[in-house]
């Protein structure tokens, strides 16, 4: 009995030295703010799906027109607009893209 | 050492406390060195629920009756690999384990996001935390596998039942996909709580959604043969609650994982795709709730039960309060895109969408609706198999014929005449393989044939797609045709995985129609030397014998089967009769036919004094497609899940170049 309360006690003090080893390690920084995106980078992210989902449905078009699941007139009615989605959307990724050319990248279709 | 358990489980439970209350106010004040305190009490619950684990682990091993938990569940005859299960045997125990995987699942979804996905991490944290919570209390408090008593000489022994290969991995896989839904439900809410409208969240819970739902699916199946093989009443799958329980999540869950296709390919069903995952999460703790608080007893075990009332409650504060969180969060959810053609891709996985929801839903209808009637009127009512079968057939059947669909038909719109290009194949194959069905005698059933009319459709579209693709990718770059098969599906992993997993439910689907809708049934009483025909079988029982077993007396009638007037060999059914346990449990005769999937299927209902033996016998068509099924469901889960590293780099330059483009 007396060694299960001591393996225990040993498991519960090594937990909270582990828990607080962040403390320990730095007691004192200027830098305690979690780093992420913030709004700018938020926004390239949702930007960059609009990019990756317009170049996706290109590459998903070509795959289903080689392999005749498209034909090659509906082929061509629907490249044209996904090839201009996806311009926009890697227009809108550009540094210096306007906000008309970020609204135009995020529309459907 | 039970003290030890019991400590290792405060531990756990002050850890996940600590998590969820240091979790949430370093989210909300962003503050790093809080966030990386509550990661690692996280991943520290892991440490001290493995401890806990392995010291009623070690119980189990050596007899320890000290244990009430191992005195209720095992004997000192029960084989030791059926000792060591009884882990999971009973309600304290699979309680435990439950959190074991849980702690499991976290520390793998927190180690392999919290670099990669840090702000999004940082609010998983205390959503995890709090489900684990919910489970630490419930082991400290209130079903504690560590409770103590002065040792009997020997255990109560283990329901023989649980005595059987199958329930040694079949736990493992279901709890693996009950709590593997953990993981994108907390990643979705943590989501939301961050108020992210991007996809990160479902980029990082892919391949925990995808190990979850085969775990499930692989899990049910395993129970099926279970059933099949040892409840001995000549099916495999009775639409029991218990079932049902396991039925229900993985259900959403291949609803949700079809719609999020839809999200990532077009940016639509982003609300539908929460609500998805809310469901499939809430499902898994309503069918552990179900499992494990008696209610399915009857109300009364219910109120009796020391964990009912608890989980209906954890189960109420999930629901409400996700559901809460998604109305607060609705401007978030809100898309643009719109479904541009009812026929197109995104189109049928809607309708599959629907059809699968309304299956979950008609199944936790049939499943709460006596216990509603009880509840409220005081008298019990069962939902019969009737209920379910008719649904079964209603939604499964288009399910099905959507499978075959989907593939054919492409993302947008598709016109006629491409609809015309694909079909034409598949439409034909379906058309031929009813109308030779029907001329072989198939039409004795219509769901039947309309079954394997639809299963053709969709395996020749499965077929047909592989082939293009093959052909396609070999016309681009070269080659021999099995290494541009091979770069075919290399390159679209999931598409490709995700039709071999179509073709394995084609292959259940099959099977179950061929054992459910074309089985013959016989039965009798058989004294020495007597036949019975059933099918194109004879049986003839030859004799009684009675052998003894590791812990139980063997009592088997031996048969003579013969087929077409040629000997097949023996089959031999009867009864195991367990001493420790006094319990009696029926021991099927199976005879399968590897070549044509059949099986013959022999129950000894009674034996009798005199010697003589009342058989019940099945011929079951094509039943063992159910278990190869399960093999190729496994393949195309494999496929889909392998990483793919071109996706890899994708994934990475996209959020390095958030990283980059960071404003704090």
């Amino acid at each position: 009995m007396s060694l299960a309360l001591v393996l225990g006690a040993l498991l519960a003090a090594a937990c909270v030295i582990l828990v607080a080893r962040p403390y320990l390690r730095e007691p004192v920084t200027e830098h305690d703010a979690i780093e992420g995106p913030g709004e700018l980078g938020q926004r390239w992210l949702e930007l960059s799906e609009v990019r990756d989902r317009a170049l996706g449905a290109l590459k998903e078009l070509e795959l289903d027109h080689r392999t005749g699941k498209v034909s090659d007139e509906d082929y061509r009615e629907l490249v044209g607009p996904l090839r201009r989605e996806a311009a926009d959307a890697l227009r809108a990724l550009e540094p210096r893209a306007s906000a008309q050319e970020r609204v135009k990248a995020e529309r459907p279709g | 050492m039970p003290e030890l358990g019991r400590a290792a489980l405060v531990a756990t439970l002050g850890l996940v406390l600590y998590a969820l209350v240091a979790g949430a106010v370093a989210a909300r004040t962003r503050r790093r060195r809080l966030a990386e305190s509550a990661q690692t009490a996280l991943l520290l619950t892991f440490v001290t629920t493995g401890v806990a684990t392995l010291v009623l682990l070690l119980a189990f091993a050596r007899n320890d009756y000290s244990f009430v938990y191992v005195w209720e569940l095992t004997s000192d005859q029960l084989p030791i690999q059926y000792t060591l299960a009884a882990l999971w045997g009973g309600q304290a125990g699979s309680l435990l384990f439950w959190l074991l995987l849980l702690t499991v699942y976290s520390a793998a979804a927190v180690l392999l996001n919290r670099r990669a996905s840090r702000d999004l991490t940082v609010w998983v944290v205390p959503v995890l935390a709090t489900v684990m919570l919910f489970f630490a209390f419930m082991l400290v408090v209130v079903s504690s596998p560590f409770a103590t008593q002065v040792a009997p000489a020997d255990g109560r022994g283990l329901n023989p039942s649980l005595q059987n290969p199958y329930m040694l991995v079949h736990p493992i896989f279901l709890y693996l996909g009950y709590v593997g839904l953990t993981i994108p439900f907390a990643f979705a809410i943590g989501s939301l709580l961050a108020r992210r409208k991007d996809e990160r969240w479902i980029v990082a819970t892919r391949r925990a959604t995808l190990v979850a739902w085969t775990a499930l699916g692989v899990g049910q199946l395993i129970g099926s043969k279970w059933a099949y093989e040892e409840v001995g009443w000549g099916g495999f799958y009775a639409w029991d609650p218990v079932e049902n329980a396991a039925l229900m999540p993985w259900l959403a869950a291949t609803a949700f994982l079809h719609s999020v296709m839809v999200q990532e390919k077009r940016g639509m069903l982003r609300l539908w795709n929460v609500l998805l995952v809310i469901l499939a999460f809430s499902l898994s703790i309503f069918g552990t709730f179900l499992t494990r608080s008696g209610i399915l007893s009857s109300v009364h075990s219910f109120t009796e039960s020391p964990i009912g009332a608890w989980f209906l409650g954890f189960l109420a504060f999930v629901v409400l309060g996700s559901l809460l969180l998604v109305f607060a969060r609705l401007p978030l959810l809100r898309t643009r895109a719109r479904l541009e053609s009812l026929v197109s891709r995104e189109a049928t996985f809607l309708y599959n969408n629907l059809l699968l929801v309304a299956l979950t839903l008609t199944i936790l209808w049939g499943v709460t609706y006596p216990i509603v009637h009880e509840m409220f009127l005081g008298e019990s009512r069962i939902v019969g198999p009737g209920y379910y079968n008719f649904f079964f057939v209603i939604f499964g059947l288009p399910l099905l014929l959507l499978m075959g669909i989907g593939p054919l038909v492409a993302w947008r719109r598709a016109s006629l005449r491409s609809l015309g290009l694909t079909f034409a194949w598949p439409a034909g194959v379906a058309a031929v393989t009813g109308l030779v069905l029907l001329a072989l005698g198939a039409g004795s059933s219509i769901p039947g044939l309309i079954a394997y009319s639809f299963s053709a459709f969709v395996l020749a579209s499965i077929g047909l797609e592989f082939v293009r693709g093959t052909r396609a990718r070999r016309a681009l770059s070269g080659g021999s045709w099995p290494s541009a098969f091979a770069a075919l599906v290399s390159r679209n992993r999931r598409r490709y995985g995700g039709y071999i997993v179509h073709a394995s439910i084609v292959v259940l689907a099959i099977g179950i129609a061929g054992a459910s809708l074309y089985d013959s049934v016989g039965e009798g009483r058989l004294t020495r030397g007597s036949s019975l025909a059933v099918g194109d079988y004879r049986l003839t029982y030859r004799d009684l014998v009675e052998r003894p077993g590791a812990n139980a007396t063997l009592v088997r009638a031996v048969l003579d089967v013969e087929r077409g007037g040629e000997q097949l060999g023996v089959v031999e059914a009867g009864k195991n009769a367990y001493t420790v346990e006094r319990q009696v449990s029926n021991e099927v005769g199976v005879r399968t036919d590897y070549l044509t999937g059949e099986d013959l299927f022999v129950i000894a209902e009674q034996v009798n004094p005199d010697g003589s033996v009342y058989l019940r016998v099945f011929v079951k068509p094509l039943v063992n497609l159910l278990w190869l099924a399960g093999f190729i469901f496994l393949l195309g889960s494999l496929i889909t899940l392998w990483p793919d590293a071109r996706e890899q780099r994708r994934l990475a330059v996209r959020y390095r170049g958030a990283e980059a483009h960071a404003d704090s």
